[in-house]
């Protein structure tokens, strides 16, 4: 793994920047540039900026530089039986921390292991001015100041860009299984509902007519929840491609890519292609008017994420006012006065 | 400053009676009190070494009357502090003597329970312990449960983002907070989160935590978890401090996370025991307090594992609860611990920094030579797991100097606290008495950054004007909670 430290002249880059009023595009390991609206700006490479900088098996947290790789972590941290808290997507093994932080996703682990936001316990950001700042810390109760470290998670680094971060680590489980099941999705709802806090769950999907349960835990645990679950057994890798969205059916170029966020017994949907986190949060291939897909999702009490597709013309977050809007261009306005960071990625007027 | 009154109101030379007439209007009959005599609830919270009486005290009942008692502050420029049950140990719900105290404790609905998803609806003013309650014939609980639960907030604890004994496992309030419903002070209702708790940035975050600086909450959506099957507490005896503290630290590097796991040493248990009569073995130098729950087998296989971890570091007896009146008789000395150690001195100061756990064996003992070092006595009972430190150090204010040197001992602990990379609270809050350790523990430019996003919400600092983020100039005050001739706010709730 690599072991550099560029705050100095990321700093220097974005007080320039800010000098001159232009614009940078902040790139990771450059994997998933295509999510969220183009910027617009001179790319400035974090991919460099690499390392691990404090390891605390025993304390079960890590603090790394935020051009790492996330498979150079999970890696590093494999090696003492342990495995990042929050389940991390991936679009490949260039894809870094840093760029996991700013798109804010996490994988089929969420409902159980909790969010990358969650799991993220301080930060060290330079801002839009060019400051570099740190924000919470390393331990898990932490009520000094407001909580800037998750205002950063899902922010697509148009508030700060994200020199280290401090991540909480959890035991990796001893066995790993996934059971497929054939049932309509009323009765996978019941059924979830049932296991959920009784069985060590660790993921739930639903797609092709189908509920996938993934089982983490102490191998004894596994194999008698697995014999309580029956369907068949499928392959673990399953899991792993609907944490990185290459399933087949999300392999879609020609059409947009949404997150719908939704109560997770809800209903099916019209163009759901995979329901993952038991429910919560569905995977939307399609055509469909980026109007229908946010009505779909407000109606029922949530929210349409637009993650990416062929139109970069649109918003990413649905916002459901004027007036929080122009509290969150406030908010960035505080932290990027100049709009200099990742600008028009994640509004069209940021 | 001097009020003179007009019309039945206090008006200080700025408030004209055109704005209490319009406060009148939106707050009819006893929805608005303003003698002297019905201030006086209202002067402190949970830290009571802070008095101050506001001008008035609003009582709406409803999210309109929030929003129109708002707009009307702003327009008058009149400081605004919310207030849910004034449980709060930082002053946080401390008026202003030009403001009035919001409160929203009439505002305790249960809007709506959700058992398919599992999340419940509910009015700011709703009790923590209510939540549990009313959900409880479905199996389901709410989760944070700071010892405060029988009378504080759902809103209070979304602003102190509060903990309990059970957050090692279930996580503090932002952890099982999926949406809020806010106003901020011009009035304008905002939500943020949703189903999955995001939204664009993580303001949700941002709001949790935010010690009522950014809004007035009016709705919070909350995450219910299922009950669990089975509860086992364990009580563990050790010969000395730091072997619980290590056995604490084992646990945790095993991988282990309890649903609680608590820690209390000689003075504490000495204190307690005579408090409640609990017997601690002869010899009994500290204990550790753990709990494990979930299904029968996963709590049954955790149970094996915790305590084959804390006999292999030195416990020499251990006592275990498996019902729940055998588990009420085990946590009793640690419920008690505070007020049983508020009866051995006239006054104690409560400490709230938190430290990475592998520090927990050196902090400890720094802490005991620094109490050796002053001559002043310190009790430790606090969440272990979590590394949330609540050294209580004992003393007696009629003597003079003595407080000085109260507060010379807490900020060297605090000073350790930062030292091992830990913060200044880690549940309490910075409130109006931990300004100076934010200025320990943050740059100044980090402190800019703080107040650029209090003013992106409140540009004119309308909600609790002066608290929990410090002005350069407010950087001298030392933190703590104190508490004089043995009286704790509270009294009567259970203490952790
Ligand atoms: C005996 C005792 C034990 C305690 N134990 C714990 C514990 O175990 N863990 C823990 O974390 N804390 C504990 N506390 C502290 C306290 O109970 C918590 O901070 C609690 O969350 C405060 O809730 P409250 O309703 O009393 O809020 P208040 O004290 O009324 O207010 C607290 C803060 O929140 C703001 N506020 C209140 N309501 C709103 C709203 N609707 N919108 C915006 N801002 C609002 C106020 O302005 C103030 O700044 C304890 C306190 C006592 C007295």
């Amino acid at each position: 793994m690599g072991d550099a430290d560029l705050t100095e002249s990321v700093c220097a880059s974005v007080r320039s920047a800010y000098e001159r009023n232009a614009p940078i595009e902040v790139v990771g390991g450059g994997s998933r540039r295509d999510f969220g609206r183009a910027p617009i700006g001179e790319p400035l490479s974090l991919a460099g900026h690499c390392g691990i900088i404090g390891y605390e098996p025993g304390e079960y947290v890590i603090t790394v530089r935020s051009g790492t790789p996330i498979a150079d972590i999970e890696a590093a941290v494999a090696a003492h039986g342990q495995m990042l808290l929050a389940e991390l997507p991936r679009a490949d093994q260039r894809s870094t921390i840093g760029g996991a932080v700013a798109l804010g996703l996490t994988g089929p682990g969420r409902p159980y292991r909790g969010s990358l936001r969650d799991a993220v316990l301080g930060v060290r950001v330079v801002t839009g001015t060019g400051q570099l700042l740190r924000f919470g810390g390393q331990v898990l109760k932490n009520v000094a100041g407001f909580d800037v470290s998750r205002l950063m998670v899902g922010a697509y680094g148009t508030l700060g860009v994200l020199l280290d971060v401090t991540l909480r680590l959890a035991p990796r489980p001893e066995e790993e299984a996934v059971r497929i099941l054939h049932c309509d999705w009323p009765a996978a709802c019941s059924r979830l509902l049932h296991w959920s806090g009784r069985l060590p769950l660790s993921g739930a999907s639903y797609y092709g007519d189908h509920l996938r349960v993934r089982l983490s835990g102490d191998g004894a645990l596994v194999a008698r929840a697995a014999a309580q679950i029956g369907g068949d057994a499928a392959p673990i890798g399953e899991f792993h491609a609907l944490r990185d969205l290459r399933l087949a059916r999300l392999q879609t170029p020609a059409v947009a890519l949404w997150r719908v966020l939704v109560p997770p017994a809800t209903p099916l949907g019209p163009a759901e292609s995979i329901i993952d986190w038991g429910g919560a949060q569905r995977f939307w291939a399609t055509a469909e008017a980026a109007a229908t897909v946010r009505q779909f999702a407000s109606d029922r009490g949530g929210q349409a994420v637009w993650l990416k597709g062929p139109d970069r013309g649109g918003d990413v977050w649905p916002v459901s006012s004027i007036a929080t809007l122009a509290l969150l261009g406030r908010l960035k306005g505080a932290l990027d006065p100049h709009h200099v960071l990742n600008r028009g990625r994640l509004f069209p007027a940021w | 400053m001097q009020y003179t009154r007009m019309e039945g109101f206090p008006v200080s030379p700025t408030l004209p009676g055109a704005f209490w007439r319009a406060l009148r209007k939106v707050l009819p009959g006893d929805g608005l009190l303003v003698k002297s005599g019905e201030l006086g609830a209202y002067e402190c919270d949970g830290l009571t070494l802070y008095k101050v009486r506001p001008l008035a005290v609003a009582l709406p009942r409803t999210r309109e009357q929030v929003g129109a008692i708002l707009r009307l502050c702003n327009q008058y420029s009149v400081p605004v502090v919310a207030r849910g049950a004034g449980t709060s140990l930082s002053g946080g719900a401390l008026p202003r003597p030009d403001g009035i105290v919001l409160s929203l404790a009439r505002l305790d609905r249960i809007l709506a329970i959700d058992t398919a998803n599992r999340t419940a609806r509910l009015e700011p003013g709703v009790r923590n312990a209510a939540i549990s309650e009313a959900v409880a014939a479905h199996g389901l609980f709410y989760a944070p449960d700071p010892s405060s639960q029988i009378a504080c907030t759902i809103g209070g604890n979304v602003a102190e983002n509060a903990g309990g004994v059970h957050c090692l496992k279930y996580g503090l309030t932002l952890h099982n907070v999926l949406a809020v419903k806010m106003f901020t002070p011009d009035g304008v209702l905002h939500e943020f989160g949703g189903p999955t708790a995001e939204g664009p940035l993580g303001v949700l975050a941002l709001v949790v935590g935010s010690e009522g600086l950014l809004g007035v909450v009016v709705e919070v959506t909350v995450q219910l978890k299922p009950r669990p099957q089975c509860v086992i507490a364990v009580l563990a005896a050790f010969p000395s401090l730091a072997q619980a503290a290590a056995a604490v630290q084992s646990v945790i590097a095993a991988g282990i996370v309890p649903a609680g796991l608590e820690l209390m040493d000689k003075l504490a248990l000495e204190a307690a025991g005579a408090y409640t009569g609990q017997h601690y073995p002869p010899g009994t130098g500290a204990v550790v307090l753990a709990e494990v729950d979930g299904s029968e087998e996963a709590c049954a296989a955790e149970h094996r594992q915790l305590r084959a971890l804390l006999e292999a570091q030195g416990a020499f007896a251990i006592e275990e609860a498996h019902t729940d009146a055998e588990r009420a008789l085990l946590w009793a000395g640690r419920k008690a611990a505070f007020p049983a150690v508020g009866r051995l001195a006239p006054d104690y100061y409560c400490m709230d920094g938190t430290i990475p756990r592998r520090a927990l064996v050196g902090v400890l003992t720094e802490i005991g030579a620094l109490s050796a070092q002053y001559g002043l006595p310190v009790a430790n009972v606090f969440h272990a797991g979590d590394g949330n430190l609540h050294p209580l150090i004992l003393y007696d204010a009629r003597r003079p100097g003595e407080l000085a040197r109260v507060e010379e001992l807490g900020n060297d602990i605090l000073k350790l606290c930062l030292a091992q990379g830990g913060t200044i609270t880690g549940e309490h809050g910075v409130g109006v008495e931990k300004l100076d350790g934010m200025c320990a523990q943050f740059s100044p430019a980090e402190l800019v950054v703080f107040h650029a996003l209090k003013a992106a919400f409140d540009p004119y600092t309308l909600l609790n004007r002066g608290k929990a983020i410090p002005t350069p100039a407010r950087c001298v005050e030392p933190g703590g909670m104190h508490v004089h001739g043995g009286r704790m706010p509270f009294g009567r709730l259970e203490r952790f």
